[in-house]
């Protein structure tokens, strides 16, 4: 294996209360990740050094921070993506409020999650059975490839530059859940209301900053958001459906 | 030192943890009308369950028409070495497919066959296409599924809450007791029952697939109340781990990869599992690669190919390869998927595989071949529990998921474990929630037990020691990995356990600095405490089976031995003592042994 060399970390460390980048130097070895290297700072130079990280695989979504001003999961960017002498800045997601060091107080995503009505089915086949085509479910799967990294809700400019529009509105995370569960073949339920209103489908105005930073390469924009815009057009703006509606009385 | 006040909750049943058996259990003793609390140590939703990949296996027949519970049953008790509960292996193997059902009434979105049911797929062990799944990220699915049901039913959830001791009302549980992790303020939880749903121990190794989480927290919990532990040197190493960069080694490949397709081959490009085939599997494993391909499209008229041996069989055979000097050059072997298959089929049945390959180790497997080798992955001993409610000997507390023991024997098939969490983690559930119905007089959590758990959690703060939590760990992770792996000895294990006295007292000397909001140096202190718990009865359950068994395999006994293969090993611990007894297993009853003769 390839000799360690010396990288250079600022890590932003403190609390609610206020902090400050810190310079640490620290060996990495080859095919290491930033996960490591805040790993190694943790065991030799700063012992409290608080981070999240579960799998160490990207199949958690625990470990987000901006690593160099961009949202990145710290065990998925290998250190031979920098510069070689490049000092390396790993700061928390700035749209959460602090707990200490990299890790940030995440419920507003649980709450919001929670705004959003269960899967209801229709009821089954004749033969007992619920029949899906592949085609049609993987429209949803895509969707639930999401590991909860919210990062996508941290990059989105609609909460991270105002936070008084978190009450109204539940971020690129939340609005493709719903998308999910419009486009989920049994399910019965109608949130359209919601997704207007309570969910702010509105504030969003396609920046794709969502879809950027996706460690899953989900495309939330274009697969979720705007086809999720069309259908609220549709139900509440389409002069059409608008007649349709007043002239035969059904919704 | 004087004591704080702590945050206190009451609640009928609380469940500690909130991976997939934990969830279920939570679910449904919330839906049989009692108060339920979840309690978990990261956020919820990120548990180990995340990290399965392959599939949930149910016999539904979707796939074959000739599947059933009866079949399930026999993969799982051959695959086990026939150590398991057989009770528990008959009731997984019937229930399975109504919660894999239910799973989809809650909104998964499985991969579909032609006919638009749920698809399923091969993997070792399995006589048929079996495991329904979602890609390679199952456990994802199954996990999201469970979470955003149970948000909706009334559950309280308890995140990044790391409970450290049981509370006892004499005989009974009445409660438990831990911390914030944001803060590190203690928490007391008074309760009529709890059930464990922790997982897994994969940390105290140096190469594993397990998350940070997998410290043995509930094996310790229940030890440390009373509770009685079974075969717990029977240890998983999954066969194909990744093995470079080193950074990343032990992380899962899943085996998904060889059942759809993909070989292991050696440094000389030989197909090697053709000669590690033992006598017990011959009758139904290919003997040749025409055959073991053929079996790919033609399972009827083929036997299965040896790619896919149970995965001690598989774990084994790499291990040997790799010290006769044939392994790849980051010694592992080859696993090799892109000779057969098309780069679509790769990324389409294998997106995270691919991405975990192309973004970790800059290897594009639709190209080349992976390099694979054993990684710690799940420990089939545990808590021993009545297989009907998943009761432990202490009343109040229950076990499910990979913290009990039983299920497995001593060797688990894959997509067993998915499929395990559904099933017992319902039936804790609904026992935990009859026993306190049934439950007369109260409970109460004593307030002298909380403050001996408060003075030794913050212990840590004010020692004089200058031991590092960090470089225990690390010792601890080396020890296991070099003397309690894939091959064991007496000697070895001996040798391991004087180092783990060593590591008990370095424990003793650990001081950590800083404050108590998330401090991660002081929560691995903490968890050192259950990691050397479990290290420590792994390693006397292994000195104590004489034999070579499925997990658990002995240079020095190098066969399995018919009365050791009767016997569970279980251990019990009291005043810090483990006492090792051989109790028998049950008598299975003439109708099952009438399944396991059947063979074609």
């Amino acid at each position: 294996m390839a000799a360690a060399t010396e990288v250079t970390m600022r890590v932003w460390r403190g609390d609610a209360t206020g902090g400050a980048f810190k310079e640490y130097r620290v060996p990495a070895q080859e095919g290491m990740v930033v996960l490591d290297v805040i790993h190694t700072l943790q065991a030799t130079q700063a012992g409290d050094l608080a981070c999240r990280w579960n799998c160490k695989a990207g199949k958690c979504g625990s470990c987000s921070a901006e690593i160099n001003g961009t949202p990145r999961l710290m065990c998925m960017t290998r250190m031979d993506t920098f510069t070689p002498g490049e000092t390396i800045t790993v700061a928390p997601m700035k749209t959460f409020p602090i707990y200490r060091d990299l890790v940030t107080d995440v419920s507003f995503n649980y709450e919001k999650a929670k705004m959003i009505p269960a899967f209801r089915p229709r009821p089954k086949e004749a033969d007992g059975t619920r029949r899906m085509q592949q085609a049609d479910v993987e429209r949803g799967q895509e969707f639930r490839k999401c590991i909860e990294c919210f990062m996508c809700n941290n990059v989105c400019h609609v909460i991270r530059d105002h936070p008084e529009n978190k009450t109204a509105f539940a971020g690129p995370r939340f609005l493709m859940r719903l998308a999910e569960l419009e486009m989920h073949p049994l399910d019965t339920h109608d949130r359209k209301e919601l997704i207007k209103y309570q969910a702010g489908l509105g504030f969003c105005n396609i920046t794709k900053c969502c879809t950027e930073v996706c460690p899953e390469h989900i495309r939330i924009t274009d697969n979720a958001l705007i086809p999720l815009k069309e259908r609220i057009v549709t139900e509440y703006h389409d002069p059409v459906v608008w007649a349709w509606r007043k002239l035969t009385g059904k919704r | 030192m004087a004591t704080e006040p702590y945050d206190r909750y009451e609640y009928d049943v609380i469940v500690i943890g909130a991976g997939g058996a934990g969830l279920r259990a939570a679910i449904e003793a919330s839906a049989r009308g009692v108060k339920t609390a979840l309690i978990c140590k990261s956020l919820l939703g990120k548990a180990h369950t995340v990290m399965a990949e392959g599939g949930i296996a149910a016999a539904m027949g979707n796939v074959w028409k000739e599947d059933n519970w009866q079949v399930h049953f026999r993969d799982t008790m051959r695959g086990g070495k026939m150590l398991n509960s057989w009770r528990m292996a008959e009731l997984h193997a019937k229930e399975s497919p109504d919660r894999v059902l239910e799973l989809e009434e809650w909104g998964a979105l499985f991969d579909r066959t032609k006919d638009g049911l749920i698809s399923q797929r091969d993997f070792g062990g399995h006589r048929y296409a079996r495991l329904a799944h979602v890609g390679d990220r199952t456990g994802l699915e199954m996990i999201r599924t469970l979470q955003q049901h149970a948000v909706h039913t009334g559950i309280d959830v308890h995140m990044e809450c790391n409970i450290q001791r049981l509370l006892k009302d004499g005989d009974r549980v009445s409660g438990a007791f831990g911390y914030w992790r944001p803060t590190g303020t203690l928490v007391l939880f008074q309760a009529k029952a709890v059930v464990l749903a922790t997982g897994g121990v994969g940390k105290a190794w140096k190469f594993t697939s397990n998350s940070w989480e997998s410290t043995g927290d509930g094996i310790t919990l229940g030890l440390d109340a009373g509770a009685e532990l079974i075969d717990m040197e029977c240890i998983q190493f999954h066969p194909t781990g990744m093995v470079w960069p080193t950074s990343v080694r032990g992380i899962l490949v899943t085996e998904g990869v060889r059942g759809d397709g993909g070989t292991l081959k050696n440094s000389e490009g030989a197909r090697f599992m053709f000669n590690y085939i033992p006598e017990f599997f011959k009758g139904e494993t290919a003997d040749n690669e025409k055959e073991a391909d053929a079996w790919y499209e033609d399972k009827k008229n083929n036997r299965r190919t040896p790619d896919l041996l149970p995965r001690d069989e598989v774990a084994r055979a790499i291990n040997s390869e790799v010290k006769a000097g044939r392994g790849s050059p980051h010694g592992g072997v080859f696993l090799d998927i892109c000779t057969r298959r098309s780069p679509d089929y790769i990324r389409k049945r294998l997106p995270s595989m691919y991405h975990q390959f192309k973004e970790l180790a800059g290897v594009d497997i639709t190209k080349e071949p992976m390099e694979v080798g054993p990684t710690c992955h799940y420990i089939m001993g545990g808590i021993q529990v009545d297989a009907d409610t998943e009761a432990t000997c202490v009343p109040g507390l229950f076990a499910a998921g990979e913290v009990a023991g039983g299920m497995h024997g001593a060797n688990r098939l894959g997509g067993n474990s998915l499929s395990d969490l559904i099933v017992f983690g319902r039936r804790a559930g609904l026992a935990a929630a009859e026993y306190v119905k049934t439950l007369k007089g109260t409970v109460s959590a004593d307030r002298g037990q909380a403050d001996a758990a408060a003075q030794a959690l913050l212990e840590p703060f004010s020692r004089s020691g200058n031991e590092n939590p960090y470089a225990i760990h690390a010792d601890l992770q080396e020890c296991m990995q070099s003397l309690v792996g894939i091959i064991r000895t007496e000697g070895e294990l001996r040798k391991a356990l004087e180092e783990i006295a060593v590591f008990k007292q370095r424990l003793g000397r650990v001081r950590v600095t800083g404050g108590r909001e998330f401090n991660p140096a002081w929560h691995l202190a903490l968890d050192l405490h259950s990691l050397l718990s479990v290290s420590e009865a792994v390693t006397l359950g292994a000195i104590e089976r004489k034999e070579s068994r499925g997990g658990h395999t002995r240079d020095d006994y190098p066969f399995a031995d018919d009365r050791f293969g009767k016997l569970n090993i279980v251990l019990r611990r009291r005043n810090g003592q483990f006492s090792v007894a051989l109790e028998p297993l049950a008598e299975m009853p003439d109708e099952l042994k009438d399944l396991l003769k059947e063979r074609k």
